[in-house]
């Protein structure tokens, strides 16, 4: 493997044996960074995965500082001062409900420096020393795309943090001819990337003045190209923006997940730009990582990713939602005194969370039911859809917070078929997840989609704050079924007073 | 060898130790067979289904145990039957040895065999003999079906169209064979149902049937020889009381099952406890042939007392006689198998065996009971089988999206083939060993990613996210530089992925330290 041998910025000032050791020290990051998504296979590894992770992220950096790769020790103590405790102050500040605003501002900034990275390289006089020819345009090209992913990847999380964050409508924004739009952003982004490669490379150089001299003059002290790679970058930033403003905040586990990875492409695009096998490999582990993640939501959703992609989705049949606004007349309504009579005298219950639980923070509420439930006997489990809540794995993370055991917490796969054994399933703050007209109704727009068939328990409670449609906008007929009981409210609210009757 | 099966003379007595359907068994072990006449009629086997099973009816008890060299009955014998027996004869029935002292002596005085139903040791090859559990059961189910007589509401609660029924909440005391016969036919019925056993191992029988278990305050361990319950020490006593008292204000139902082998029931439901209960509530006594462990249970009556109903019957099994006839007709069929090896119709009394042993109290005239103790003592309780124990599904399916279409695979292959060739051809060597590490560790990638539980994707969001920003790498190559705009983006860059590394590891830690048992 090649990690740093030819990094042309590091020059003949470090000798070849330095240059093993930190390529050894490299290899032995790659490997405990593999180490520590491998753990992620069991719970119980997974810890020990997240410090080999920290390990190999501390090899890596302490490599490359102490051999002397990178000595502007004074920057450098400023900027990891200044950075990590920003981060530390993140990391435990933040409520475990706004941990995908977290996410997406966190992948926010791998591609803000991906993009500082290309610009830095591409500002290094040495690059041009270094590289001639051939190998210029690919580097160029390889600096083009770190730039144009990292950029995307930047902008894009921006938007998705403030979606998330609910400081953006999570509504989908769609404009007028807004694929027109998006291709047009891509071909300039595109072209303006082709015009750079050719002005930046002075074998080239004759060429593109002919073509671009008038419309991309040449600015006082920065290399040739300096236009050109701007308005690529530019071109970036609004596409990364336009995308994820089009995506409807269902659909935001596919595009955390798409984020994801793209930020694992920028880092291996960077590593091809430096000719570091490191940044390669571990920004191929990730983007792998993204990608199937991706993959995973769009299947639980039946959805084709460049679907998603596309956005707008949600904003069909725009007149059912608001004719479904009102509080049903033929739907059986319960209060919480019922709920805990129900729960009471089912032995076998499946509690099925949705955003809904998220967003009133009901967790803590949902944890104390489940433990009383427990205690007194009963069976009681979780079925998590993939798409629920707003990142993969939303539910799981904040049933663990709420300190329920991971081992009664199941996957859709693991416990659809369980349901007719069930005696009530209680669905909180879930909608499209839970709606029979997927399996059913070949007309509905969420026809396909895997869903959880709580219909088929004895009794389903159905909590809600209203009878509002799900993100999707489509209308559940789970709520006028026999079997379900509406139980309307807040749902932290609600549960805390069905556990203050269960243990009255 | 001929079994005779005599007429119960026990008042009330119901049960008839042969059923019909059972004779066929008893003929293939070899024996012949006379039942007295009417004395399956209670139990709704008339002379004419003994009749038509080819065996002899006989209107004479006398010249029944006369002729018969083994008697099968139910109660045990009144000093009259004793007094029809002959040297050498054997007597399968109910003894109770322990309580029925002078039976024994009169028996042993009669140099006859006795083999005893209630003393069947409790191993589980002897399960299929025990007539005590097969009784109990009968009992157990009995009582709920007695209570639910004199109790004026439903079981299960409804939410009708017509308002809120409060489900009936049944309180059984003892969780042995009857108790949880009782559990289980309060449950079906669609009560509440509580549960109380100074045996804590019985816990998990009784929340297998969707009881509550609940418990006292104390450690004592009340298991005694064979699985049967133990007398328990005072303080024992004293926090059993405080449970009961506290209990009897919510309860609607009571049915106590608690025996101590060989001992007067225990006295658990005390007076106040009954005043305590509401009005319309029943009390099932099953301990009532021992005393009963309610105070004032009237054994063999149903009283009023403080508007609560206490049952105290003493014959639940031959209240339901078909069945407890049928049961023990069973119980009997499989010791007498046990007792003829070769079938041939011999008695053939092993006294190593440890089941035969313990069930023969009289042997030849001599006593032989009690056995020694026994060599084992109960199964650990089977676990119930909980149906959320499922196997985590492997996610081993790859992105077999369109297995139909080949012609899109071959498709996509001359393409990635056409691609790689002319990348092959165009590109520098340096770039043809990154393209090779970067599409191997996206299949590595893609191996180790597919084993990650669905459980922990936020966990992998962040813990990518934080090993991502291995992008510093080339920031702190560039920050060595003497250019002052590149060290300057360098050095933004390590602030900002600094924020990515401590901020996305810490954060992974702490997600990951929530997931727990």
């Amino acid at each position: 493997m090649a990690y740093v041998e030819d990094v042309p910025q590091i020059g003949g000032a470090i000798s070849s044996q330095i240059m093993g050791i930190v390529t050894c020290a490299y290899l032995g990051a790659t490997i405990l960074f593999i180490l520590a998504l491998g753990g992620l296979s069991h719970p119980e590894k997974a810890r020990r995965g997240n410090v080999f992770g920290l390990m190999g992220m501390t090899v890596a950096v302490l490599a490359t500082v102490l051999t002397g790769i990178s000595n502007n020790y004074w920057v450098l103590a400023v900027g990891i001062g200044v950075g990590g405790t920003i981060g530390l102050l993140l990391a435990l500040r933040v409520q475990m409900t706004q941990m995908p605003e977290l996410i997406a501002i966190l992948h926010s900034l791998v591609g803000g420096a991906a993009t500082l990275i290309g610009f830095a390289n591409y500002l290094d006089p040495d690059t041009l020393n270094y590289y001639t020819g051939a190998s210029l345009q690919i580097h160029d090209i390889e600096t083009c795309v770190g730039i144009f992913i990292g950029m995307v990847t930047c902008s894009g999380s921006v938007i998705a943090f403030g979606k998330l964050s609910a400081r953006i409508s999570g509504k989908p924004l769609t404009l007028p001819g807004r694929h027109i739009f998006n291709l047009f952003l891509f071909v300039i982004s595109i072209w303006a990337g082709i015009v750079f490669v050719s002005t930046h490379n002075p074998a080239t150089n004759h060429m593109s003045i002919s073509l671009v001299s008038g419309i991309f003059p040449p600015v006082q002290g920065m290399p040739s190209g300096f236009v050109a790679l701007c308005i690529m970058t530019v071109g970036a930033f609004l596409f990364g923006i336009h995308l994820v403003m089009a995506i409807g905040g269902a659909d935001m586990p596919v595009v955390i997940s798409m984020l994801n990875s793209y930020s694992g492409w920028a880092a291996a695009a960077t590593g091809f730009m430096l000719n570091n096998d490191l940044l390669i490999v571990t920004g191929a582990l990730v983007g792998s990582s993204g990608a199937i993640l991706s993959y995973i939501m769009c299947r639980a959703m039946n959805r084709n990713f460049l679907a998603v992609i596309a956005g707008g989705f949600g904003t069909g049949g725009g007149s059912r939602p608001s004719a479904a606004d009102q509080p049903h007349s033929d739907v059986v309504t319960v209060n919480p005194d019922d709920v805990a009579e129900l729960l009471t005298r089912a032995s076998d219950i499946m509690i099925i969370p949705g955003y809904g639980m998220a967003v009133s923070h009901a967790q803590h509420a949902v944890a104390a039911i489940t433990k009383t439930l427990r205690e007194k006997g009963k069976i009681v489990r979780f079925g998590i859809h993939p798409v629920a809540g707003r990142m993969p794995g939303h539910m799981n993370v904040l049933l663990a917070e709420a300190n329920v055991p991971y081992d009664i917490v199941f996957e859709m796969d693991e416990i659809n078929d369980d349901f007719p054994m069930v005696d009530v399933s209680l669905v909180i703050g879930a909608n499209d997840i839970v709606n029979p007209a997927a399996l059913n109704d070949p007309n509905s727009p969420i026809a396909g989609m895997p869903v959880l068939k709580c219909w088929e328990s004895k009794v389903a409670v159905v909590m809600k704050r209203s009878m509002a449609t799900g993100y999707a906008g489509v209308d559940n007929p789970l709520f006028y079924m026999e079997n379900t009981r509406m139980f309307f409210g807040d749902a932290q609210k609600s549960l805390e007073e069905v556990y203050r009757l269960l243990t009255a | 060898m001929k079994i005779g099966v005599p007429k119960e003379l026990y008042a009330g007595e119901r049960r008839v130790a042969l059923t019909p359907d059972t004779i066929e068994h008893f003929r293939k072990l070899g024996f012949t067979l006379a039942i007295e006449s009417a004395a399956g009629t209670a139990a709704g086997f008339p002379d004419e289904k003994y009749v038509t099973a080819n065996i002899e009816v006989m209107s004479s008890a006398g010249a029944l145990w006369q002729s018969c060299d083994i008697i099968m009955k139910v109660r045990p014998p009144t000093m009259d039957e004793i007094r029809l027996m002959h040297v050498g004869q054997m007597l399968i029935s109910f003894i109770w040895p322990a309580q029925n002292k002078e039976i024994m002596e009169s028996l042993a005085a009669r140099k006859v065999t006795v083999l005893a139903m209630d003393s069947v040791p409790r191993i589980s090859r002897a399960q299929k003999c025990d007539a005590l559990s097969s009784m109990s059961n009968v009992s157990g189910y009995r009582a709920v079906v007695e209570a639910a007589g004199y109790f004026g509401r439903f079981f299960t609660g409804q939410i009708t169209a017509a308002g809120k029924i409060p489900p009936c909440k049944v309180l059984v005391i003892g969780a042995g064979v009857a108790g949880l016969a009782a559990i289980g036919a309060a449950r079906g019925m669609g009560a509440i149902v509580r549960a109380f056993d100074a045996r804590k191992e019985v816990k998990e029988q009784v929340q297998s049937l969707g009881a509550e278990f609940i418990e006292v305050e104390n450690k004592e361990e009340g298991t005694g020889v064979g699985g049967y319950a133990k007398t328990m020490s005072n303080e024992f006593i004293e926090a059993e009381m405080t449970l009961f008292r506290k209990q009897a204000q919510e309860v609607d139902i009571i049915i106590t099952t608690a025996l101590v082998p060989g001992k007067p029931a225990p006295k658990l439901i005390l007076a106040d406890m009954v005043e305590k209960l509401r009005d319309g509530s029943v009390i099932v006594d099953l301990a009532s042939e021992q005393g009963g462990n309610c105070e004032l249970t009237e054994p063999g009556k149903v009283i009023v007392r403080y508007g609560v109903t206490i049952i105290g019957y003493t014959d639940f099994p031959s209240r339901l006689a078909p069945q407890s006839s049928s049961l023990y007709a069973t119980n009997l069929r499989h010791l007498l198998t046990e007792l003829t090896p070769l079938k041939d119709g011999v008695i053939k009394l092993d006294m190593t065996d440890e089941v035969i042993r313990g069930v023969t109290v009289i042997k030849d005239g001599s006593v032989t009971w009690p056995p020694p103790a026994p060599k084992l003592t109960l199964a650990p309780p089977v676990k119930p089988a909980v149906n959320s124990e499922h196997v985590a599904k492997i996610h081993g399916k790859a992105a077999s999206a369109d297995k139909g279409s080949w012609v899109k695979l071959a498709l996509a292959t001359l393409i990635a083939a056409a691609a790689l060739t002319g990348i092959g051809y165009a590109a520098p060597s340096a770039f043809l060993m990154h393209l090779t590490v970067f599409v191997l560790a996206i299949f590595v990638g893609y191996m180790v990613i597919w084993n990650v539980t669905p459980a922990l994707h936020t966990p992998l969001m962040s813990v990518t996210n934080a090993i991502s920003s291995i992008i510093i790498i080339g920031a702190l190559i560039q920050v060595s530089t003497s250019v002052q705009l590149v060290w300057i983006l360098a050095a933004i860059a390590i602030t900002i992925t600094f924020i990515n590394i401590t901020g996305g590891f810490s954060v992974t830690w702490r997600m990951l330290k929530m997931f727990r048992k």
